[in-house]
């Protein structure tokens, strides 16, 4: 163990008043510090993600391979093919999502579900729960939003208000159902929302069987396509096209940032977040807290499906209903370190990466898998702060140690 | 082992923790580092322990200089320290817990299990501390806990012993215990230091005495020549009256009445057994006891966080049996908990929001869902003024405060909306005389101004200094209600402890018992 002086931490016995206190420091750019502080973690997760999945790329390419065999005898030319293929793929995921501005329109499109998604992790994890059902209240939020599109006849804006007020609802009573059985028994959501996601699958295989949902005149799981009354519209800004859901989200990041920070709602979600005893001791609902939590996390992952149903082409549901975006989400939350700025941030650097992997793999037949292994050294850099920390010797900021898992039972 | 600390200094920013400190330990001596919270005490054995370097200043172990880059080099120079807060694996047995670290290993490295549970056996019985090695930690009462500390050190050839404020947690017979202990462990050449700030304690068992006061040492004496006022002085640097003032009590209709309360704990046994009594307006109730008769289970059903089996609670002539700790607060409860890390507050949160938790859905803090945070800004700039709270700001984390300043926070928070009965559990615990001496002061002016107090506490000293009436608590039933005239330290040791009749036959002496508050 080390002597650090940087940081005077009290002593055992309570004896911090000899000690200073890490708190709020005075002066008008402090918020700058710690900004800064709480970025350099992320940032260099991202840049060793990306270093260690150059070498990856390196040594899953054919020819690079070979050039390897034969590194002694033109170590200048080995590393000079091994500098091209990392170069090439990385520029060819730059170029597919961000390189041109119809690029960017589908990072950005790709972004607003995990965006959505990675809101409804981040905020339940702030109320101490680990929201891992997000892709079920996904799949239940777009069978809602789904349905009400294909299945009522409405006047424009009103159809796509009472869809996504719809995909909400569905999603946040599938997370209520988590939420419910937390409260009264105390069955960890982890395992309770896991269970929903398979049965929300099973839920809308089965769906897509019955008249009520299948396309007619199909044999294929697939639904009838959303009505055009209650589709999203899309937008131009420029060459970059999305559609209205982008704004949803934005949106959506605004009022729970709002909600969390500003809100007595807030404020109780996370106080029975970080200390259920002192809340309960308070006089606060614990109980009472999770389901709510459950049921607003559960409709913000509801929206995310609600978004992709009805803003993107085929505006129909299939099986496995994007599903993906709820895993994805829960790396967004902790890349973004459960705050709604950090989500947006994850969340486009997520859809950077989505929508970049098809321009990778053209460039070098690099397999999209890469792009994976990218995000899973993302976020074991980021749960594990210490890593990168000792990796490039950074000594611990103020607050920069968050808890991810205090007990597994609590 | 001679310990000597000379001219140490350490400086954390903004503020210097110890200032040209000299300390001298002998060989077979016990010696009692006094102090309040925030004096240096805790950073100065850290530095002994190797979890900081001096800026200045020189440790010398039998004469000879050392250097510790960390608390391994201490531990190999034979420096062995009890911290307050255990670091104790629950769910380990004694044994493992105190091998932990440096297990025996055989020829390839299996673990010598039977080596090790002699070894501590050994140790266990020479110095008679009467420890099953495969017993579990948790199983154990914290008395018992604290001697696999001490076991820690011992196992480690620890020839200086710290002991950071060890009977902090501790209950009168195991603070007894401890004391001979610590005489068996002077013996032989082994030096140790007992920091502390409980003067009869060091009285007891110090051979001398450092009194410690803002990074320097003040005063350096042995118990013969001096006595608790003179050590509080030197502590807290002026004249410090150790006796709370308290006019008599002028009582009013019954706040809280408990009728035949009968609770369970957590594993279904019966620890509150049919218990009634009630408080008044305008007087303070002590329930003495020895901690684990029930106080904590009573606490509990009286403040509404725990069910009773049956009986019944009133507040204010209300039945409130059964009632949420919410719908309490709003009748005017205000309850103050044991365990003030955990319940008290949210060490993440701010100053300011601990001291509204109870509080944030109603005006002026809030407006329909809308936090008001000027508001609660200036309630908080309020509150730390008048209660004296030692922060940076009302926005720093609330884990930054020393152990007494939370405690101030928490009594703030409960003291501003105490209505009708205040509930106290153990307000003064691990806290320093000019802490305990200023919430001593407030209780009894919340009393005076005709508020009911519920006092749970374990230290017999502040139930005679607080108490209007005694309620002895054992094994879950009541043994005796005593006025403050009936009640002696003899008469409530003897009733804590079961000796109804012997309580009975004790004579108090005439004229009124001076009562120190440590």
């Amino acid at each position: 163990m080390t002597v650090t002086d940087a940081a005077a931490p009290p002593g055992p016995s309570g004896d911090g008043a000899g000690a200073p206190t890490t708190g709020v420091t005075p002066g008008p750019l402090a918020w700058l510090g710690s900004l800064a502080n709480s970025l350099v973690v992320p940032v260099l997760a991202l840049v060793t993600a990306l270093a260690v999945g150059g070498l990856v790329i390196i040594f899953s390419d054919p020819d690079t391979l070979d050039s390897w065999g034969g590194f002694f005898s033109h170590p200048g030319q080995t590393l000079s093919d091994s500098w091209d293929v990392v170069y090439d793929s990385y520029k060819g995921l730059y170029t597919s999502s961000l390189g041109t501005q119809a690029a960017i329109g589908r990072t950005l499109v790709e972004a607003t579900p995990l965006a959505l998604a990675g809101l409804s992790v981040a905020l339940a994890f702030r109320a101490g729960l680990f929201n891992i059902g997000g892709a079920g209240q996904l799949v239940v939020g777009a069978m809602c939003a789904g349905w009400v599109g294909f299945t009522w006849d409405l006047p424009r804006v009103l159809h796509v208000v009472v869809a996504v007020l719809a995909g909400f609802v569905g999603g946040a009573v599938w997370g209520g159902i988590a939420g419910f059985l937390k409260a009264r028994t105390g069955a960890h959501e982890v395992i309770t929302t896991i269970m929903l996601n398979y049965i929300s699958f099973l839920l809308l295989a089965y769906a897509l069987r019955t008249n009520a949902f299948q396309r007619p005149g199909r044999e294929d799981p697939i639904s009838k396509p959303v009505a055009e009354s209650a589709r999203l519209p899309d937008m131009s800004f420029g060459d970059i096209t999305v559609h209205a859901g982008l704004f949803l989200a934005l949106g959506t990041a605004v009022v729970v940032w709002w909600l969390l920070d500003r809100s007595t709602v807030g404020f109780r979600m996370r106080a029975v977040g970080a200390n259920p005893f002192a809340s309960r001791y308070a006089g606060m609902a614990v109980g009472g807290t999770y389901l709510l939590a459950m049921l607003i996390a559960g409709g913000l992952s509801g929206l995310a499906g609600t978004s992709n149903i009805l803003g993107r082409p085929s505006f129909s549901l299939t099986g496995g209903y994007y599903s993906f975006i709820g895993f994805d989400a829960i790396a967004v939350a902790l890349l973004g370190r459960a705050s709604p700025v950090g989500v947006l941030g994850a969340a486009f650097l997520f859809g950077v990466f989505r929508s970049g992997a098809t321009g990778m793999q053209a460039a070098t037949s690099t397999p999209v898998d890469i792009i994976v292994v990218i995000q899973a050294l993302i976020i074991l850099f980021v749960a594990a702060p210490a890593l990168v920390r000792s990796i490039y010797r950074i000594r611990a900021g103020r607050g920069a140690g968050q808890t991810f898992t205090t007990s597994w039972g609590a | 082992m001679k310990v000597e600390l000379r001219g140490i200094t350490k400086r954390f920013p903004g503020v210097v923790a110890c200032d040209g400190v000299d300390l001298s330990v002998d060989s077979g001596e016990v010696h009692a580092l006094l102090g309040e919270n925030g004096a240096g005490k805790s950073t100065l054995m850290n530095i002994l322990f190797g979890l900081y370097r001096p800026d200045e200043g020189e440790i010398l172990l039998n004469g000879e200089p050392q250097r510790f880059r960390s608390p391994a080099d201490a531990i190999a120079a034979g420096i062995g320290m009890v911290h307050q807060h255990f670091m104790l694996v629950p769910v380990f047995t004694v044994a493992e817990n105190v091998m932990l670290g440096v297990e025996p290993t055989g020829r390839m490295g299996q673990l010598e299990r039977a080596e090790a549970h002699q070894r501590v056996a050994e140790l266990s019985e020479r110095y008679g501390m009467e420890v099953d090695p495969e017993a579990t930690i948790e199983d154990l009462p914290v008395g018992i806990q604290q001697r696999v500390e001490i076991l820690k050190a011992l196992y480690r050839d620890a020839r200086c012993l710290i002991l950071d404020e060890p009977t902090a947690v501790l209950t009168p017979p195991e603070i007894a215990e401890l004391m001979g202990i610590v005489r068996q462990l002077a013996e032989g050449d082994r030096s140790v230091i007992f920091i502390s700030h409980k003067l009869r304690e060091v009285l007891a068992i110090a051979d001398e005495i450092s009194v410690l006061r803002d990074g320097k040492v003040v005063g350096h004496t042995t118990p013969g020549e001096s006595d608790e006022q003179a050590l509080a002085t030197l502590m807290v640097g002026r004249d410090v009256k150790l006796v709370v003032d308290k006019a008599p009590a002028t009582l009013g209709e019954p706040v809280l009445g408990v009728d035949n309360l009968v609770v369970s704990d957590d594993r279904g046994q019966r620890v509150v057994d049919g218990v009634s009594f009630e408080v008044r307006a305008g007087e303070i109730v002590a329930l003495a006891g020895v901690q684990g008769n029930g106080q904590t289970e009573l606490v509990e059903a009286i403040t509404g966080l725990r069910a009773p089996r049956s009986g019944s609670v009133r507040f204010d002539g209300r039945d409130v049996t059964g009632w949420t700790p919410d719908d309490l607060f709003r009748a005017g409860l205000a309850h103050v908990p044991e365990d003030r890390q955990r319940d008290g507050l949210i060490g993440s949160f701010a100053v300011s929001s601990n001291l509204v938790l109870n509080q944030i859905e109603e005006r002026p803090f809030s407006r329909r869902l809308r936090i008001d945070r000027r508001a609660v800004r200036k309630h908080a700039e309020e509150l730390v003024d008048q209660f004296d709270v030692r922060t940076a700001s009302v926005q720093s984390a609330a884990s930054t405060l020393s152990g007494g300043n939370q405690q101030k926070v928490i009594i703030a928070r409960e003291f501003f909306h105490a209505d009708r009965l205040l509930v106290l559990s153990q307000p003064t615990r691990g806290l320093d005389v000019g802490s305990i001496q200023y919430i001593h002061r407030q209780v009894v002016a919340k009393r005076d101004e005709g508020i009911g107090v519920l006092l749970n506490s374990s230290e017999l000293d502040e139930v005679l200094a607080l108490a209007d009436r005694v309620v002895v608590i054992y094994r879950g039933r009541i043994v005796g209600v005593l006025d403050r005239e009936e009640a002696s330290r003899e008469r409530i040791g003897l009733l804590m402890a079961g000796a109804v009749e012997k309580a009975a036959e004790v004579e108090i002496p005439a004229g009124e018992e001076e009562v120190t508050v440590t």
